[in-house]
């Protein structure tokens, strides 16, 4: 069964066409990544899958449920998802209460050593009672993973995730998205423009051109013998844009 | 001559203060509420409002004067010479001040809060507690911007309050007195007295907001 199923998503920005009849569907359980040159339209696209921002034309499903982008719409099925933003903000509270935002926005109480644990595996249990704002960035996105993941969503939505980041905390984190799908069996998305990071990560692979899905398939396919010419050019780092 | 100054500076406190606290009552829940919401004409509004932060006081109080007055709609309340009269007029001049400020500083923050609210799953309620939260900073400014407006201001709390010793008389009305009978010195003095309590004030929620600023 698929965890996500966007059918027919369209969406622009004025006269700009952003995303042109996106037809996509990741299954359960899958680790899909998305990958495609900046502005192919990759944010976009997740904001609408995760329900912050409404198609113009098209529909989302997520774990059978379709979106429908009103105030307070699906917040059953919201909390059973989560998503982390290219640039994501921390609250003007301490780390520990950031990572235990989800929690209590759920009602529930406690969860300290859910907390802990999710603070220790990004290695910020030392921080824990600094203000959020005073992350670095890296911290800042060890942070937002910790945040996401706290509550054990079955569908976790990843812009970038480690985008400027040090190798050391591309591998910290890499390997807290790995432990965590083998934990849950969780389906992940993820973009990035970290080519190492899809073949790394991914089973399945789909690269994005402006506002179109050019191919998908699965990821070792998708970068030794693609089938459109562009994906070949991209992969191979031969597209320049 | 010393017990009048206390008075009148007890009352300068007392007046902008609650006219402060009365006008933040209704203004922050209502400038969150306008900056929180997408509707038509919320431009228009946030126009209006901006342009009442330059309303005169003293035809603020020109207009209440009439309203209080005992032949006017509002004269069976027999407020007119009264603290009370004051405290209303002020009132009405902090409030857009503080509404507006706090629209701002709730639109500002909202997106990216809200957004990030909405993906760790928070209802609607939760997300609005959060975007105020978050812009708490802002919304003491607005607080203080509003009380040092309504200590400072001199052409409402003269005309529906009289000026009156014991009774109406606060900083600024004292000081237009001490310049007319011509003892500048005093009236310097009290000038000082009012910046002093302005900085008192400043000093205290700019420590509150500072906390705030990070955690
Ligand atoms: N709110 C908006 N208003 C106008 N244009 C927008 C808006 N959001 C996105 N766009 C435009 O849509 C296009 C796609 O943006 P998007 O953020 O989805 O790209 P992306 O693939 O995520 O790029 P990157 O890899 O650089 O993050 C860009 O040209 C961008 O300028
Ligand atoms: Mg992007």
């Amino acid at each position: 069964m698929s965890a996500i199923k966007a059918e027919g998503v369209s969406k622009s920005f004025g006269k700009r066409v952003v995303l042109e009849d996106i037809n996509l569907e990741v299954g359960g359980g899958d680790l899909f990544a998305i990958i495609g040159p900046s502005g192919a339209g990759k944010t976009t696209l997740l904001r609408i899958l995760c329900g912050l921002q409404p198609p113009d034309s098209g529909s989302v499903a997520v774990l059978g449920e379709r979106l429908s982008y009103g105030k307070g719409a699906n917040l059953t099925l919201r909390r059973r998802m989560s998503f982390i933003a290219q640039k994501p903000i921390a609250f003007r509270e301490t780390v520990r209460e950031n990572v235990a935002y989800p929690l209590s926005a759920r009602g529930i109480e406690g969860g300290k050593e859910v907390v802990d644990r999710a603070l220790e595996q990004v290695r910020l249990l030392g921080l824990a009672g600094n203000p959020g704002a005073t992350l670095s960035g890296g911290e800042m996105q060890r942070m937002a993973f910790a945040r996401a993941t706290v509550y054990g969503p079955e569908v976790l939505i990843l812009d970038e995730f480690t985008a400027h980041l040090d190798p050391q905390n591309i591998k910290l984190l890499e390997d807290a998205l790995v432990s965590y799908q083998k934990e849950k069996g969780a389906t992940i998305v993820l973009v990035t423009h970290n080519l190492f990071q899809a073949k790394r990560l991914a089973k399945t692979t789909a690269f994005m051109l402006d506002g179109a899905v050019v191919e998908r398939g699965e990821t070792s396919r998708i970068f030794n013998s693609p089938t459109d010419e562009r994906t070949g050019a991209y992969v191979r780092g031969e597209m320049v844009y | 001559m010393e017990s009048d100054l206390l008075d009148v500076t007890f009352l300068s406190i007392l007046v902008s203060g609650s006219a402060t606290l009365i006008a933040s009552a209704i203004a922050i829940p209502l400038g969150c509420f306008l900056g929180m919401r997408k509707f038509r004409g919320k431009e228009i509004v946030r126009t209006v409002t901006y342009t009442l932060y330059g309303f005169p006081p003293v035809v603020a109080g020109l207009v209440l004067y009439i309203l209080l007055s005992s032949s006017g709609p509002l004269g069976s309340l027999q407020l007119l010479f009264t603290p009370a009269a004051m405290v209303l007029a002020q009132t009405l001049l902090v409030m857009p001040i503080v509404v507006g400020l706090t629209m701002s500083a709730v639109s500002t923050t909202s997106r990216d809060y809200t957004e990030t609210a909405f993906v760790l799953g928070a209802d609607g309620w939760r997300t609005a507690r959060t975007v105020i939260h978050e812009a708490r900073v802002g919304i003491i400014s607005a607080v203080m911007i509003g009380f040092g407006r309504a200590l400072a201001e001199v052409g409402a709390v003269i005309l529906v309050g009289g000026n009156i010793q014991w009774h109406t008389r606060v900083l600024t009305t004292a000081i237009v007195l001490e310049t007319r009978e011509g003892d500048f010195g005093y009236g310097l003095a009290l000038g000082a007295i009012l910046l002093a309590i302005g900085m008192v004030f400043f000093y205290l929620m700019k420590r509150y907001q500072d906390k705030g600023m990070l955690a």
